[in-house]
């Protein structure tokens, strides 16, 4: 069972806009430039960034859910805020992680406690969702990355 | 046309943990380069502030504030902010305002009263700014880049936890004579692997400390220069430069890069563009430099200025690094001041102060650290979402 699902709270993004809520088949939400078709995570909406490209109009596009290491680190030291700090703090590692198909590379931290000695660069991710902290009547999810076949165990 | 200015002066407060306004140190600063220079202040035509963001308004026009703390003169005033590159947007008014004949002589200063420990954003629930967004949702604080860019050093290039502690223990070598380094006490290999991890493969001893501190620079036209003194250093070039489309390689504060995916990688990356576009200004290359002083905010982060600014091919920098090329004595040392090492950052000093090395070290008067003969330097720094930094000093 998904670690998210074991309480009567609700389940919300922890910023909206930014991913699907679909536990299954988790995807973080992006666009897709109309004119010249590139990708923009978070998502671009208003014009487009590529500087041989002056269009305004975007589609939303959920991007790839899997992907490689990039490289690879962890916060060994808790976080100052705005960042919501489980106590005790447990350390966690954070992955960069290159999409292929979009050719961007994308921040997250690395799910369930799966520590730096378990990744290597070019080890493929999938994107799941896991809490980031939770209130009287929410938990707060965030996307995380994971080694899609559990990790080595180095 | 001549793109040179002159340095008449430089001037710094020491970095530490001092307690008190940045105001005063910037204004410390600000008289030792006056006095260095041989200039009044009522000469000064252009007062050029490096803003910071932690100390209220006063910080957002450090030009005015600086100014009014040393005497309201009627001087025209300007105030940057250019993260850690703040310090070069400043010289780079001043320089332009020079070049352009606007005026003769300025005065540049940045100074900085830091907080303790991480830095962080400032207040307020704002999921627009990349800065917010990266430290809220995924926890991800300054020195998880440090770890990223570190960690892709080992796995592609064989970089070892050994080489990041061997640069910190050759920059606090270096700054162990300089009277306005923080840290001035020899480390070793041992000291930096036994310190805690902060961001694998990164401990604490890799990773530089926020300070307090300042710089200054008198900044005139080479005519003014001639009145007031004798082969005076030169600026030949400032490099402000942002990233060509797309900047495909992850950047502070960002949680994802440009898409590479319509446009293919950039014909040149971020990092290497900013020292390479003050090569270019100044028609001086590699080459020609007796030494460099880069932004070490990690230990690791100096290896990759090495291959940026062109001092060795990529992959190599581990190399000249274990050859002693880059200690003083070697081929190019680089971080002769001891560098965020043995500084800590005090953000909108640190390009600036960057400056007042290659200045000393140049005149041949940087006691305890002097690099032989030195002709020619180049400072490399970078400040987030996109500011590139490099000004290239000669005689």
């Amino acid at each position: 069972m998904e670690p998210f699902t074991m309480t009567e709270k609700t389940n919300a993004p922890a910023v909206e806009g930014l991913f699907t809520m679909d536990p299954r088949d988790p995807r973080l939400l992006g666009t897709r430039c109309r004119g010249c078709g590139t990708y923009f995570f978070p998502a671009e909406k208003t014009f487009c960034r590529n500087p041989a490209c002056d269009h305004t109009d975007f589609e939303e596009v959920a991007l790839s859910r899997t992907g490689k290491v990039w490289s690879y680190t962890s916060a060994s030291y808790k976080p100052p805020a705005p960042f919501v700090a489980k106590e005790p703090f447990e350390p966690f590692a954070i992955a960069a992680v290159e999409l292929e198909k979009e050719g961007i590379t994308i921040l997250g931290q690395v799910a369930d406690g799966i520590g730096v000695d378990a990744l290597a660069t070019g080890m493929p991710m999938e994107l799941v969702l896991r809490e980031l902290y939770q209130d009287d009547e929410h938990v707060y999810l965030t996307w995380n990355w994971k080694p899609t076949d559990g990790g080595s165990d180095a | 046309m001549s793109k040179d200015v002159a340095v008449l002066g430089v001037g710094m407060h020491p970095w530490g943990k001092w307690g008190q306004s940045f105001v005063g140190y910037g204004v410390k600063a600000a008289q030792d380069a006056l006095k260095d220079a041989g200039v009044e202040w009522k000469d000064i035509q252009l007062v050029a502030g490096g803003d910071t963001i932690r100390n209220g308004y006063p910080g957002y026009v450090a030009g005015a504030t600086f100014a009014q703390a040393l005497g309201w003169s009627g001087a025209k005033v300007s105030s940057s902010y250019g993260a850690c590159a703040t310090g070069a947007q400043a010289i780079s008014v001043a320089r332009a305002n020079i070049l352009a004949g606007l005026c003769d002589v300025a005065l540049v200063i940045g100074a900085d009263a830091a907080p303790k420990g991480f830095f962080a954003p400032t207040g307020g629930r704002r999921p627009e700014d990349p800065d917010w967004l990266r430290f809220h949702i995924q926890g991800i604080t300054n020195p998880t880049y440090f770890g990223l860019y570190a960690r892709r050093r080992m796995d592609v290039y064989g970089a070892t936890q050994q080489d990041f502690a061997a640069i910190k223990v050759k920059n606090s070598k270096h700054g162990l004579h300089n009277p306005n380094a923080r840290y001035r006490k020899e480390v070793s290999l041992e000291d930096v692997m036994s310190s805690v991890l902060v961001a694998d493969p990164l401990h604490l001893l890799d990773i530089c400390a926020t300070s307090d501190g300042a710089a200054a620079l008198v900044l005139s036209s080479m005519d003014f220069a001639r009145k007031h003194a004798t082969d005076p250093v030169r600026i030949s070039a400032v490099s402000t430069v942002t990233p060509r489309y797309p900047n495909n390689i992850i950047e502070m504060p960002n949680l994802a890069t440009d898409s590479k995916a319509i446009s293919g990688p950039p014909d040149i990356g971020f990092k290497e563009s900013i020292a390479h576009d003050a090569y270019e200004e100044s028609g001086l290359g590699p080459e020609d430099m007796s030494l460099a002083e880069v932004y070490d905010l990690s230990t690791a982060l100096e290896l990759d200025w090495y291959e940026q600014i062109g001092l060795c091919p990529p992959g190599d920098a581990e190399k000249l690094l274990r050859d002693g090329q880059t200690t003083i004595g070697g081929r190019i040392p680089v971080n002769p001041s001891g560098g965020l090492a043995c500084f800590g950052e005090a953000v909108p000093a640190q390009a600036i102060a960057q400056v007042c090395e290659l200045t000393w070290q140049l005149r041949g008067r940087a006691e305890g650290r002097q690099v032989d003969g030195a002709k020619a330097g180049v400072t490399v720094n970078q400040g987030l979402f996109g500011h590139g930094s490099s000004v290239i000093c000669s005689i």
